[in-house]
């Protein structure tokens, strides 16, 4: 029963994505919105579904496959559903923010000529992010990845004219195929050694293969184990654009504001995030794997915080912020608080998103404007969206009592604790990173909606209902989940059937009684604090002395052009590797192929090759019927052998 | 009866037409299209009569014909055949069919050859005596020389001439190989010659002899140069047979003759094969990314894609110590399965090239961009090509490339993490041709004027798509056909 219903919550976006695909513009809008609209609720209601019936009766989670889909010797690789409390927690993360997108989309894309095709693509989003969350195995994890990227590459080139977003998408596939050869060399491993593909199997006699090793070199040999970990995350930097596979993030800015809420916030992002919690049970078993995805995590989310602070498009600030909570995400995978990190990923997926389509509704009513340094003020005419923002940025920096507070609070009480190697370290960057993220946070809150108006403004009024009413829709949660959630999901056993601790892993100091408790738990910490100062220090600086943070990047002027350029990552990609790969690409071809191997060694056969095209060319034109009477004879010589033989005449 | 029928049916109509003359090439075309789309049902009829289970040859046929040297016609199926065969049916009609859409001098002629080409290209893959595959070998390479030199470009006879020495040089050496397996065994029943024993260095000469005529053909680097000339040449239905099958033909020669016969020497030969297969893969893939002609940057990608197959042949050996039977059938089935994928995709490319070419007679990048702002329909298809052709997947051109680095990571990481990098490469190469000729602000004003693909060019596409969609869901009903045989395959290699 549960079964066939989440096997219909999967396969329900996917009819309406392709329904909308194909009948869309010839039936119109309403058809096109409302199926796609209603297949989503409908997987979201069945999550929900799914939710209440696993909560009432933990047995009946399930693993079960639907089909096989290839099957060779020994060997047999399968389509499957794993539905836990951890799948059923993604379902209606990914469920609830795509309803949202959905229907903002409605106003968003009214005008555009795209549309239907727009909500095909995210209705086949959903799909994808969905079949990902519900695999049992490898193989379809790597589906849905892939699946995944691929709609993210048509989004971001959504508006394929654009030189800039069919550059943005291109980049983006490329380096996310780079994590995905990495992810798949990791399943290639995990094959190798299983012989199967199944989460189950493998998971269960993880620790059988703790001692077996691979031969690097004849001197160099390193854990099965840890390879396989390291490989499988960097699938996941891919994926969560962790450093220095981030640099497509930002650029996929170039999509509509909907998918940039949808897939580059809150889901297919955090898609690394989801995958380092279900693959706990290899983690755990390597304390090199998990130190490296912290280091990681770490430099991410100091490092990408810093460039948001000297941006000035309104998404692109936005995006760095997400980058940044990324990488707060992976930090927590790395000191095994996979509930915490599952947890910021939950609440961060209702806050971005929801600042993602603040930001969009300012875009609109500014008519596609999207510089903050022409915004300014605008806090009275769009009062709703202003709201919103300020309950989306308080939830952003963990201002006490909003979601976020919670979950980044949780995650940073248990970098504290752990004891992993790079945990001192890590847990400098995240507590830095708090200031920051309150200071970049701000500093586009403020530049938005406060300080001088521009008077290209004035008309500006609230976008229609249907994108104001996501808004609304998404604060909610962005206020409210916490309180009921933390306790339950970070420090009871919530997640206990699908994550895996090692007992060792000792994750909180803190013993968890109730919500309120911690909160008053956390106001004894230095990390609230560290917060609100930071909303402080940006509201002196782009409202209060404006003329400060301008006179600062004079005298810091190598750091400033250090982050404007952003660490000259994209410098190092497109103007050294991309070329380079070019450049050989182009010289094997003109000096291997064409110079050496046909000008060189065939150079002779390639000479009488000109002579007999010569004398052919002469025959050649209009004796078309000399080849076609070779041919007949040729054929019709053979076919009289076999007749002969037929008729018993031996040659 | 049935393999007889699928080899003299199309020849026959094929001379019917010639037969018919240029008045009648329209009744031609409809007759040929009607045969030979017929002759892909009665291909699936015997995909439904085959039995799975059976390893050994099914629907055979033996009739004595030159009986002094023993040489007999001696048809038969088996799990590697059918396939390929399958893959030939479906994509002759699909060629006559767009045959129209760019009409020709001596329309008559070219369809004619085509149906030769399809019976000889069955009777390749059909036949269990050597001498009997000899003869089609040949055979087949007349009708594909006709195609390429008459109905060609502008340089077309160089690249008929180099095809044909290409070609023509390694097959003679096949002749003899064969020849001498015949001396020694007395018989050119193939499965005669498995069971020969020869002594190591003999064995490397036959291994060397056949390589060479099917290196050429698959082709792999550096007897590959002859490869983009004659697609650049070809017309599009010549370049998607091409492509499609003929190539195939190399990779089908390794299983069905160098493997099984000369198992040491290609435990030998193993790591030469590797590396030519892995330098297919990068090198090719890197030169694919420089190229300036769409036909000739699917040219590289398909000599990219075929260091998979050759890869897959041979990658098991390096667990020399002990060869596992299970990686040899995993990348046996790898390779065989992207050179069914490889067909459909590359003849998708290429119609697709065909329906660009003929609006703006160019293959050039540089004079594209844009296309989809006039042709949205026809960029659905086009785009979801080339994310086949990288591997997406969800299409078939995953699952051959996934099952190759699968196999090839239970024998040594460096040979996976190489041939993985084609993950990137062919992305690179194939999206970034798509970014420019497909996506874009229109530059050329010839663009403007198009008009989006008729329903006459959709429907082949349309059902390549359908097909490589089946084959990357659910690829099982593949593999299941060809078990049987690659694990018998498989016991002759390991010895």
């Amino acid at each position: 029963m549960l079964f066939n219903l989440s096997l219909m919550a999967l396969i329900i976006p996917l009819i309406a994505g392709v329904l909308a695909g194909f009948f869309g513009k010839t039936i119109g809008k309403t058809f096109t919105n409302g199926v796609t609209i209603l297949g989503v609720l409908i997987s979201l209601l069945i999550s929900i579904y799914l939710l209440v019936s696993i909560l009432a009766n933990p047995k009946l989670v399930f693993n079960q496959n639907v089909y096989t889909w290839l099957s060779i010797g020994s060997y047999k690789l399968s389509i499957g559903l794993l539905v836990d409390n951890l799948t059923v927690s993604m379902m209606i993360v990914v469920n609830f923010v795509s309803l949202m997108v959905h229907i903002y989309t409605i106003g968003y894309m009214d005008k555009d000529p795209g549309y239907h095709r727009f909500f095909c693509y995210i209705s086949l989003f959903t799909f994808a992010m969905l079949s990902l969350v519900m695999s049992n195995n490898f193989l379809q994890l790597f589906f849905g990845w892939e699946a995944v990227g691929v709609m993210s590459y048509l989004l971001i080139g959504f508006w394929y004219t654009k030189e800039s977003a069919i550059k943005a998408n291109f980049k983006a596939f490329i380096i996310n195929r780079i994590g995905d050869m990495l992810l798949i060399l990791g399943i290639a491993l995990l094959f190798s050694v299983f012989g199967t593909l199944d989460y189950a199997h493998i998971f269960n006699n993880a620790e059988s293969i703790t001692s077996n090793t691979i031969n690097l070199s004849s001197s160099l040999e390193i854990s099965s184990l840890t390879l396989a970990c390291l490989f499988l995350f960097g699938g996941a930097m891919g994926k969560s654009a962790q450093m220095p596979l981030h640099v497509w993030l930002p650029d996929s800015m170039e999509g509509p504001t909907p998918i940039s809420a949808l897939i580059h916030a809150a889901t297919m992002v955090t898609a690394g995030v989801f995958m380092l919690a279900r693959m706990s049970p290899l983690f755990e078993l390597s304390a090199t794997a998990l130190s490296f995805v912290l280091i990681i995590g770490s430099i991410t989310a100091i490092s990408t915080g810093l460039l948001g602070l000297v941006q000035y498009d309104i998404k692109r600030v936005i995006a760095y912020s997400t980058l940044s909570q990324l990488g707060y995400m992976v930090v927590a995978a790395g000191v095994s608080a996979y509930s915490a990190s599952l947890f910021h990923l939950m609440t961060h997926a209702f806050f971005k998103a929801l600042l993602f389509l603040a930001a969009g509704s300012v875009i609109v009513a500014l008519h596609h404007e999207q510089d903050i340094r022409k915004m300014g003020g605008l806090k009275s005419k769009l009062p709703i969206t202003y709201a919103t923002s300020l309950i989306g940025s308080l939830a952003l920096i963990g201002f006490p009592g909003f979601s976020g507070f919670f979950s980044k609070d949780a995650l940073i009480e248990a970098v504290s604790h752990s004891s992993a190697y790079a945990s001192d370290f890590a847990y400098y960057c995240v507590l830095i990173g708090v200031f920051i993220t309150s200071l970049y946070t701000f500093r586009l809150f403020f530049l938005v909606f406060h300080g001088h108006p521009n008077n290209e403004n004035k008309n500006v009024k609230e976008p229609q209902l249907s994108i104001i009413a996501p808004l609304i829709l998404l604060a909610i949660p962005s206020i409210f989940i916490g309180w009921p959630t933390v306790g339950p999901l970070v420090f009871n056993d919530f997640f206990a059937n699908s994550i895996v601790q090692a007992a060792s892993n000792d994750i909180f100091g803190y013993q968890f009684t109730d919500s309120y408790d911690f909160l008053t738990h956390s106001l004894s910490g230095p990390v609230v604090y560290i917060a609100i100062f930071g909303i402080f220090i940006s509201y002196f600086l782009y409202i209060a002395k404006p003329e400060v943070p301008e006179r600062m990047s004079k005298t810091f002027n190598p750091f400033y052009k250090l982050l404007i350029n952003k660490y000259y990552f994209d410098h190092l990609y497109e103007n050294i590797f991309a070329k380079l790969f070019n450049n050989l690409g182009n010289s094997l071809w003109t000096k291997g192929d064409i110079k050496i191997i046909d000008n060189f060694i065939v150079n002779g056969t390639a000479n009488r090759v000109g002579q007999f095209s010569n004398k052919i060319r002469e025959v050649q034109s209009g004796y078309i019927y000399h080849y076609a009477l070779m041919m007949v004879l040729g054929l019709a010589l053979f076919l009289a052998w076999v007749v002969f033989k037929s008729l018993g005449l031996v040659l | 009866m049935i393999v007889d029928q699928l080899i003299w049916i199309p020849v026959l109509t094929g001379l019917l037409v010639l037969v018919l003359g240029e008045k009648r090439s329209n009744f031609a075309y409809a007759l040929s299209l009607l045969i030979s789309s017929g002759l892909f049902f009665l291909s699936i009829y015997m995909y439904f009569l085959f039995d799975n289970a059976l390893s050994s040859y099914q629907f055979e046929l033996k009739v004595p014909w030159i009986d002094r040297f023993n040489i007999n016609y001696h048809l038969g199926i088996d799990g590697i055949s059918l396939p390929l065969i399958m893959l030939t049916t479906f994509l002759s009609p699909i060629v006559i069919y767009t045959s129209k859409t760019s009409p020709k001098n001596k329309m008559h002629q070219y369809i004619a050859s085509f149906l030769i080409l399809e019976g000889m290209m069955i009777g390749v893959f059909s036949s269990l005596d050597a001498f009997l595959f000899y003869v089609f070998w040949e055979a087949m390479l007349i009708p594909m020389f006709l195609i390429i030199g008459i109905w060609g470009g502008k340089n077309r006879i160089y690249a008929t001439v180099k095809f044909f020495l290409y070609t023509f040089l390694g097959s003679v050496f096949m002749l003899i190989a064969i020849i001498f397996l015949y001396l020694k065994t007395g018989s050119y029943l193939i499965s005669d010659f498995y069971e020969v024993s020869l002594s190591l260095n003999q064995q490397i000469l036959i291994f060397l002899a056949f390589l060479f005529a099917f290196a050429v053909k698959i082709p792999m680097w550096p007897v590959h140069t002859w490869l983009p000339d004659a697609h650049v040449e070809a017309p599009t239905g010549g370049s998607v047979i091409l492509a499609a099958i003929l190539l195939k033909m190399g990779g089908y020669g390794f299983l069905r003759f160098s493997l099984p016969i000369t198992p040491e020497a290609s435990l030998s030969m193993a790591p030469i094969m590797i590396t030519l297969s892995l330098i297919a893969i990068i090198y090719i893939g890197l030169v694919a990314l420089a190229q300036t002609d769409m036909k000739k940057l699917i040219a590289y990608s398909s000599i990219s894609h075929m260091g998979f197959v050759t890869l897959g042949c041979f990658v098991f050996f390096v667990q020399s110590s002990s060869i596992n039977l299970d990686t040899i059938n995993l990348a046996i089935n790898g390779a065989m399965i992207q050179m069914i994928s490889h067909g459909l995709i590359s003849a998708a490319l290429f119609l697709s090239i065909g329906v660009m070419y003929d609006r703006l007679h160019s293959r050039n990048i540089e004079d594209y961009g844009g296309i989809v702002t006039k042709m949205p329909k026809f960029s659905v298809l086009m785009v979801f090509f080339a994310l086949s052709n990288a591997a997406l997947p969800g299409t078939s051109g995953f699952v051959g490339e996934l099952t190759v680095i699968l196999a090839s990571f239970k024998v040594n990481i460096y040979i996976a993490l190489l041939s993985a990098l084609t993950l990137i490469i062919g992305a690179a190469y194939t999206l970034w041709m798509i970014k420019r000729v497909i996506f874009g602000a229109v530059t050329n004003e010839k663009i403007n004027s198009q008009s989006d693909m008729n329903l006459i060019e959709a429907i082949p596409l349309g059902l390549i798509a359908l097909l490589i969609l089946l084959i990357g869901v659910w690829p099982k009903p593949l593999t299941d056909m060809m078990n049987s045989t690659i694990l018998a395959l498989s016991y002759l290699v390991s010895g």
